[in-house]
């Protein structure tokens, strides 16, 4: 049975980059349990319009956890506390409680500058797999599935790497605003396939090299990454990077 | 050079300098635990490694490592607080997971280093430095009488107390350390990772544990330390 709650939304407005933003509150009365998260902000926005307010400014695509849209930083948690392995989109108003204030703040890291609210700039993200996050090889006519072996296990592992989204809330909850749970899990996915292995070195050298450059910082394994990405992207991937950065680094 | 201008060099630097400092603490601390049986045989140890161009050079070599670690260390603070920026969040929520002392590496480091300047003025002062500027009763014993300097140091219980405080900063600084050594290196996966956090835990766990008993041992008991006969030793040098 669905029930009703009450709660205040506390969100972060900040009007650009520069600006130094602050917090508004809105009352949120008698939302059904299992409305979404987001669906609970659209509600409030409708509010807002019609009290003749700016709505509140924040990502989102898919609505069902696959696109990697959708960002906010919700009670001090990427993604909010959903249950394992979702994004904010799959967060449900059954995870909070009656009266509860939930705060939503932006991912805050040098590297995603705020565009509005809690709608912040990813691009850096486009530009790590621009530089590398590729094969170039040319494929020609499709070839039998069976033609190139790959054991059971790296094409899972491969998978799931792959899974990954790039929603950067990896970034958003590293207290070194590092970017390396995502860039692993780009060079891993290709790093373990056959198919990758040619230009594995290059692309790895390529993609650090892109993340260091665009201002994210160095890893120190505290593992706050993967306790909160949404697809469950663990810090063994780091590990392979490392690997296959160092390798092709001594090689040169 | 990738060392320097890449992020997972600069993390291997941190790395290769840090594993190197666990090797140098565990020597260290094995070396300790000989003065608990023999006061003699300690002190034998302390003239081997007086001041002979060896043992300079070997000390030369750890401060460098020393120097490197805490440079980088501080090097690594400060990109990583700028690309964190300037924000922070009104609330945060800190998962389980995620280890309180891998969030305190510098702090941690700090007590470390001040620890290391008592330690560097209470032993290495008036041992080594004692040689080699020829002033050999510099803190009223012999040079290599490291022992004696160990009853006179551990007796005194705010310096007793100072030591647990820095052992207690290094075990926490290591069971992150030690695995994230290996992380960096690129030396952990699904399995690996569980038995690098396993081998650090109980490594760092008995290193500091003989730390920490010899300078008990000193604090509480000086009569019963360093009693056995130096010539009974298995190694003793006839
Ligand atoms: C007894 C002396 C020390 C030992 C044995 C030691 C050992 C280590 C080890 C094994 C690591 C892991 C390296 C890695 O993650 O790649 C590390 C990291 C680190 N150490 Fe030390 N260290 C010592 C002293 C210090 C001092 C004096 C400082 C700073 C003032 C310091 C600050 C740091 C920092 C900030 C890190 C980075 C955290 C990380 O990457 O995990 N350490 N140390
Ligand atoms: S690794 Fe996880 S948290 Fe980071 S971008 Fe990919 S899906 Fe998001
Ligand atoms: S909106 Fe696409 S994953 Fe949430």
């Amino acid at each position: 049975m669905a029930k009703n709650l009450n709660v205040t939304i506390k969100f972060w407005k900040q009007n650009g980059p520069k600006d130094k933003g602050h917090f508004e509150t809105h009352d949120l009365k008698n939302i059904p349990d299992d409305t979404s998260f987001l669906e609970a902000l659209d509600i409030m926005n409708e509010e807002l319009i019609a009290a003749g307010k700016e709505p509140f400014v924040f990502d989102h695509d898919c609505r069902e956890g696959i696109c990697g849209m959708c960002s906010l930083y919700i009670n001090g948690t990427p993604h909010g506390k959903t249950e394992r392995g979702a994004t904010t989109c799959q967060l449900y108003m059954r995870r909070f409680k009656e009266g509860e204030t939930i705060t939503v703040e932006p991912w805050r890291s040098a590297g995603f500058p705020v565009i509005k609210d809690c709608m912040v700039d990813r691009t850096a993200f486009d530009k790590i797999i621009q530089a590398g996050g590729y094969t170039t090889v040319r494929t020609g006519a499709p070839q039998d599935a069976n033609a190139i072996l790959i054991p059971k296990q790296d094409a899972d592992e491969a998978m799931d790497c792959a899974s990954c989204i790039g929603c950067g809330a990896c970034v958003a909850a590293c207290k070194n605003g590092s970017a390396m749970l995502f860039v692993s899990s780009k060079v891993s996915q290709l790093a373990l396939l056959p198919q990758g292995r040619p230009e594995a070195a290059k692309r790895a050298k390529a993609m650090v090299a892109k993340m260091d450059e665009l201002g994210f910082g160095n890893c120190t394994n505290t593992r706050a990454c993967e306790a909160v990405c949404p697809k469950c992207e663990t810090i063994a991937n780091i590990a392979r990077l490392n690997r296959e950065f160092i390798k092709a680094k001594l090689a040169d | 050079m990738w060392l320097f201008n890449s992020s997972i060099g600069r993390k291997l630097i941190m790395s290769v300098t840090g594993i190197a400092l666990v090797l140098f603490v565990t020597f260290h601390g094995c070396m300790n635990v000989v003065a608990l049986i023999s006061g003699e045989a300690y002190n034998t140890i302390c003239t081997l490694l007086g001041s002979n161009w060896y043992a300079i050079a070997a000390t030369t070599g750890l401060a460098a490592l020393v120097v490197i670690h805490i440079i980088y260390a501080f090097i690594l603070t400060v990109q990583n607080r700028k690309a964190r920026g300037n924000n922070k969040y009104a609330v945060t929520d800190k998962p389980e997971k995620v280890e309180w002392a891998s969030q305190n590496m510098l702090v941690l480091g700090i007590i470390v280093v001040l620890g290391l300047l008592l330690h560097l003025f209470n032993f290495w002062y008036n041992m080594m430095f004692a040689e080699i500027i020829g002033n050999p009763m510099q803190g009223g014993f012999e040079p290599t009488d490291g022992f004696s300097y160990m009853k006179q140091t551990f007796g005194n219980p705010i310096f007793s107390c100072l030591y647990i405080i820095w052992l207690v900063a290094i075990w926490f600084h290591l069971t992150h350390g030690m695995w994230s050594a290996m992380q960096t290196l690129g030396l952990s996966g699904h399995v690996w990772f569980n038995r690098w956090k396993c081998i650090g835990q109980v490594w760092s766990t008995i290193i500091i544990a003989l730390f920490l008993l010899v300078v008990l041992a000193f604090w509480f008991c000086p009569d019963c330390v360093g009693q056995c006969d130096f010539k009974l030793l298995p190694f003793a040098v006839k």
